[in-house]
């Protein structure tokens, strides 16, 4: 290959790299066979408390679900797994017709128009559905109003995305209710946005809100939960008008916190405003259906330095794990499977409501997370149930000064009467 | 056949996996609360696992064959990784688990933020960028605030190169910035006397690829970054090619500020048909404070000989702050340490050496039969021009479809967009000499094709799952969802 090409030696083609920095000496270990690398990692995955050892009732943004064992099958086929963006869809249409079934099953579950093929993550979504209200404004509404009841951390990511621009962030600096975000609307709003079930597992009120965000000429935009919406009414019911969030509960492993899975859906008028790939179904030649990237000069490899958002690439293999994950779990399972969390976690917030010194937020109904004031502070309480195996729920005295001494507990179809006993003994030790 | 839609399959009541009876006493769910209808598939585990089986068989993978497809560096993904990725105490592991619960994690994170700042030369990286473009995002924002910082406000435009990837000037504009094209000269490199006269203070600084999109080294890159420094601009390396860089030269050691890595390129991560990516950034001494957060920090050194540090996770003081919930693409993430694990020293610099070799190895082999721009001794990939003089109304596509018929996946076309009718090549190290010839013939062939019978390059691919698409129907009449639209409120 060397002769062909016309030179001694593999070096001598790096001739234009600058002779002063040529080949700089590498400090890595020597190379390792696959046996000593899987025994290695194998020591490292073990030193982590991790779902096979512990009973898991933390969540806050991550959920321990059950995966259904031919999901991990499909996905990790390497014609799935290995396959590049479907830029040329007619060997390609695998991927493609798997996106168009996981767009049109994010329609059902949202009640949305239409949905993308997925952004980042739940927070990145919402980071970028402020980039469309925004533009919905055409560019005039500078202020968006966010729920204090969103993740904290997507809220922190929506700042980071959008710090170069003028932008105007309203409502969650306190303790604002949905009433008092309402308040906030005016002719500068571009959107509000509140999370549903909230950041607190509660399910809000929102019958009426869509009504008065679309008086005031803004966007209602939800932050969702999509097993919950197994359940619960849907977000299009609700009359949003964009619908965002994270799509790790369906199918997507915990995996310390990514990849995960940033689902987007809208309504028609705001199609063609959405950032990341949409894929839309046509004709080939002979006339037979097939499905490819639409809408593509939205995106910024065309449009460049005028494109809303520079996002390449999409959740490809979570969209369809999410694909798969709603298939096996179907019409009937999804309705299933947000039942068993529901009554789950309220039988495990009644046990726990009863034992002294704890108490339980019922003010408004939840979903499969709730909030329980401490008796005694919750990194003490957390540190006692690790002792037990128990991962308890998160201190949200964190993010939330007026909350100190508050534990955020969620349950799922994945922890039984056992786990859920074991957890509320333990509980009680911790005062006794 | 064409694969019908999964919601056209199964009948009334089928359900695809088995859940446990209720084991608790049942709470009453207020009806107020609870949804009109879902309408989603109602089918039975065979026919899930057929219909995407089945669906699977219609792709082309890396696990099928060749993807000369350049700029996406797509190498063969060791099926190692998938394994450790899935080991329980990685897969299982809660993000939200106390950094004492979580050590594995934080030892591996750490391990490759220290590998990966060894193999490009800079100070510190973060893992927290999901993917190239959200990499190439903070960095923008990291030269945004560390001029704010330090109270200088009249910096308001970026330098890109004309060859650069669509990416570069998108990200520019989300950050705040306005882009500013420097056109190539007659080389492929930046035009030096064009630079020169864009340096003023208003700006912020540049990005550039290298190397370049043409697969050029630019033959003054030092001259570039002085350039740049000099009028207090810093520089930002797209470092999506960064395959045909390691162990040849590290750019922090040229005078990159910050650079972001594509662990789904360059590390072996898989491409998944579009994601998940991801996209640490590294930086230079000046940058640090600034990096997206959180990063995996030594919180305890460790004491004894046996001990291990503690980890944990910390956000940089000035951080431009968090990019996504939680800490990066973890997943992929251990996939790149495998791989790093298993190639080690040695293994790392045949990565870029191969690499090169056989991109230079098809440039050469081609030159006689495609015009290639700009030919000298490529990186790790070349573009050359998709159209014959004489054959009238044939185009990069037409040839790129052809392959298919042969067997192999087409290279990327029409970039970058300095070139007429381009198809960049990029053959990845993974690729042995017998597969580099069947692709050389067989561009060879669609050669002498497009002379004899166009019309076969023009009608192809005729032997894919499906021919040819109407992309216009597919935006005109947006058929996005299967299902009719529920009932709304609002």
């Amino acid at each position: 290959m060397l002769a062909a090409i016309g030179v001694t030696t593999i070096e001598d083609l790096f001739d234009a790299v600058p002779s002063s920095h040529r080949f700089p000496k590498l400090d890595l270990p020597a190379p390792l066979s696959e046996m000593e690398v899987t025994a290695e990692l194998s020591a490292m995955a073990e030193a982590n408390d991790h779902a096979g050892d512990f009973a898991i009732f933390r969540g806050a943004g991550a959920y321990h679900h059950f995966i259904p064992s031919a999901l991990g099958h499909i996905v990790s086929r390497g014609e799935f797994l290995t396959a590049y963006t479907p830029y040329q869809p007619e060997i390609s249409q695998g991927t493609l017709q798997a996106i168009f079934e996981y767009q049109s099953m994010m329609c059902s579950l949202t009640g949305m128009d239409a949905a993308n093929a997925s952004h980042y993550d739940g927070a990145t979504s919402l980071a970028e559905a402020v980039t469309v209200a925004l533009e919905a404004g055409r560019g005039k509404r500078k202020k968006i109003i966010l729920s204090p009841a969103i993740n904290p951390q997507y809220r922190a990511v929506v700042r980071t995305y959008h710090q170069g621009r003028e932008l105007k962030i309203a409502g969650d600096s306190g303790r604002a209710d949905i009433s008092d975000l309402v308040e906030m609307l005016d002719d500068q709003t571009a959107m509000l946005a509140v999370q549903y079930p909230n950041y607190f597992g509660q399910i809000d009120d929102l019958n009426k809100l869509a009504e008065k965000v679309h008086a005031a000429g803004a966007l209602l935009v939800l932050v969702v939960n999509p097993l919950a919406l197994g359940l619960l009414k849907s977000p299009g019911e609700l009359g949003a008008d964009i619908v965002v969030g994270e799509g790790q509960p369906l199918g997507i492993s915990l995996s310390f916190g990514g990849p995960y899975l940033g689902f987007f859906a809208c309504r028609t008028e705001y199609v063609r405003k959405i950032a990341g790939r949409i894929v839309g179904e046509t004709l080939d030649q002979d006339g037979r259906r097939a499905f490819v990237m639409t809408l593509r000069p939205r995106e910024q490899d065309i449009r460049r330095d005028k494109a809303s958002s520079n996002i390449c690439t999409n959740q490809g293999l979570m969209s369809l794990t999410a694909a798969i994950y709603l298939s096996l779990m179907g019409k009937h399972g999804m309705r299933k499977v947000a039942e068993l969390c529901y009554h789950k976690a309220h039988y495990a917030a009644h046990q726990i409501d009863l034992l002294l010194g704890f108490r339980v937020d019922t003010s408004k109904p939840f979903f499969h997370e709730f909030v329980v004031k401490c008796p005694r502070p919750v990194a003490e309480l957390n540190a006692l149930l690790v002792e037990k195996g128990i991962l308890g729920g998160i201190d949200l005295g964190v993010d939330y000064p007026h909350l100190k001494d508050h534990m955020l507990i969620a349950v799922t179809e994945m922890n039984s009467k056992a786990e859920i006993d074991a957890l509320v003994d333990a509980l009680k030790e911790t005062i006794q | 056949m064409s694969e019908p839609l999964i919601y056209d399959i199964g009948s009334p009541g089928r359900q695809g996996a088995t859940l446990p009876v209720c084991d608790v006493p049942i709470t009453p769910i207020p009806s107020e609360l609870v949804r009109a209808n879902l309408d989603l598939p109602e089918v039975s585990e065979l026919q899930v696992v057929r219909h995407f089986t089945r669906l699977s068989s219609l792709n082309y993978s890396i696990d099928k064959g060749f993807y000369p497809l350049g700029s996406c560096t797509m190498k063969y993904n060791p099926k190692v990784n998938e394994d450790m990725a899935r080991l329980a105490g990685f897969a299982q592991l809660h993000p939200l688990v106390d950094n004492e619960g979580a050590q594995g994690a934080l030892a591996l994170m750490y391990q490759l933020q220290q590998w990966l700042a060894e193999i490009s030369g800079f100070k510190a990286v973060s893992l927290a960028p999901a993917a190239g473009a959200q990499g190439e995002f903070a960095g923008i924002l990291m030269i945004r605030k560390y001029h704010l910082d330090r109270g200088d406000t009249k910096r308001t435009k970026i330098l890109i190169p004309n060859s650069a990837h669509g990416t570069n000037p998108a990200t520019v504009t989300m950050a705040g910035f306005v882009a500013v094209e420097l056109p190539a000269d007659a080389n492929g490199d930046v035009d030096l006397k064009a630079l020169r006269e864009a340096c003023d203070d208003t700006v912020a600084g540049m990005m550039i690829t290298v190397p370049n999109t043409l697969g050029l080294f630019e033959s003054h890159i030092l001259e570039v970054v002085n350039a740049v420094h000099d009028c207090g601009g810093l520089m930002y390396m797209d470092g999506a090619n960064m395959n045909a860089l390691m162990g040849v030269v590290k750019p922090g050691e040229l005078g990159f500020d910050v650079m972001h890595y594509n662990l789904h390129k360059t590390f072996s991560t898989p491409h998944g048909g579009g994601g998940p990516g991801s996209g640490p950034v590294g930086v230079g001494e000046k940058l640090v404070p600034f990096l997206p957060g959180p990063v995996v920090t030594i919180s305890e050194e460790a004491t004894g000989d046996e001990e291990a540090p503690l980890y944990a996770m910390t956000m940089p003081p000035k951080s431009i702050g968090r990019l996504k919930a939680f800490y990066g693409n973890f997943g992929m993430h251990v996939r790149a340490f495998t791989y790093i694990a298993i190639n080690g020293d040695q293994g790392i610099k045949d990565i870029t050496r191969h690499a090169v070799l056989n991109a230079n190895y098809i440039r050469v082999k081609l030159q006689d039969t495609y015009k290639i721009p700009y030919n000298r001794a490529c990186g790790h990939e070349f573009v050359l021009e998709g159209h014959f003089e004489g054959v009238e109304n044939i185009h990069a596509l037409d040839i790129s479809k052809r392959l298919m018929d042969y067997g192999f996946h087409p290279p990327t076309n029409y970039f970058p967009l300095i070139v007429p009718e381009a198809l960049m090549i990029e053959p990845t190290e993974s690729e042995d000499k017998a597969t580099l010839d069947g692709f050389i013939d067989t561009m060879k062939k669609i050669a002498a094709e497009a002379h004899e019978n166009p019309d076969l390059l023009r009608s192809a691919p005729h032997t894919a799952p499906v021919s040819r698409l109407d992309e216009v129907r597919a935006a005109k009449q947006l058929v996005l969802c299967c299902r009719p639209i529920p009932e709304q409120g609002g």
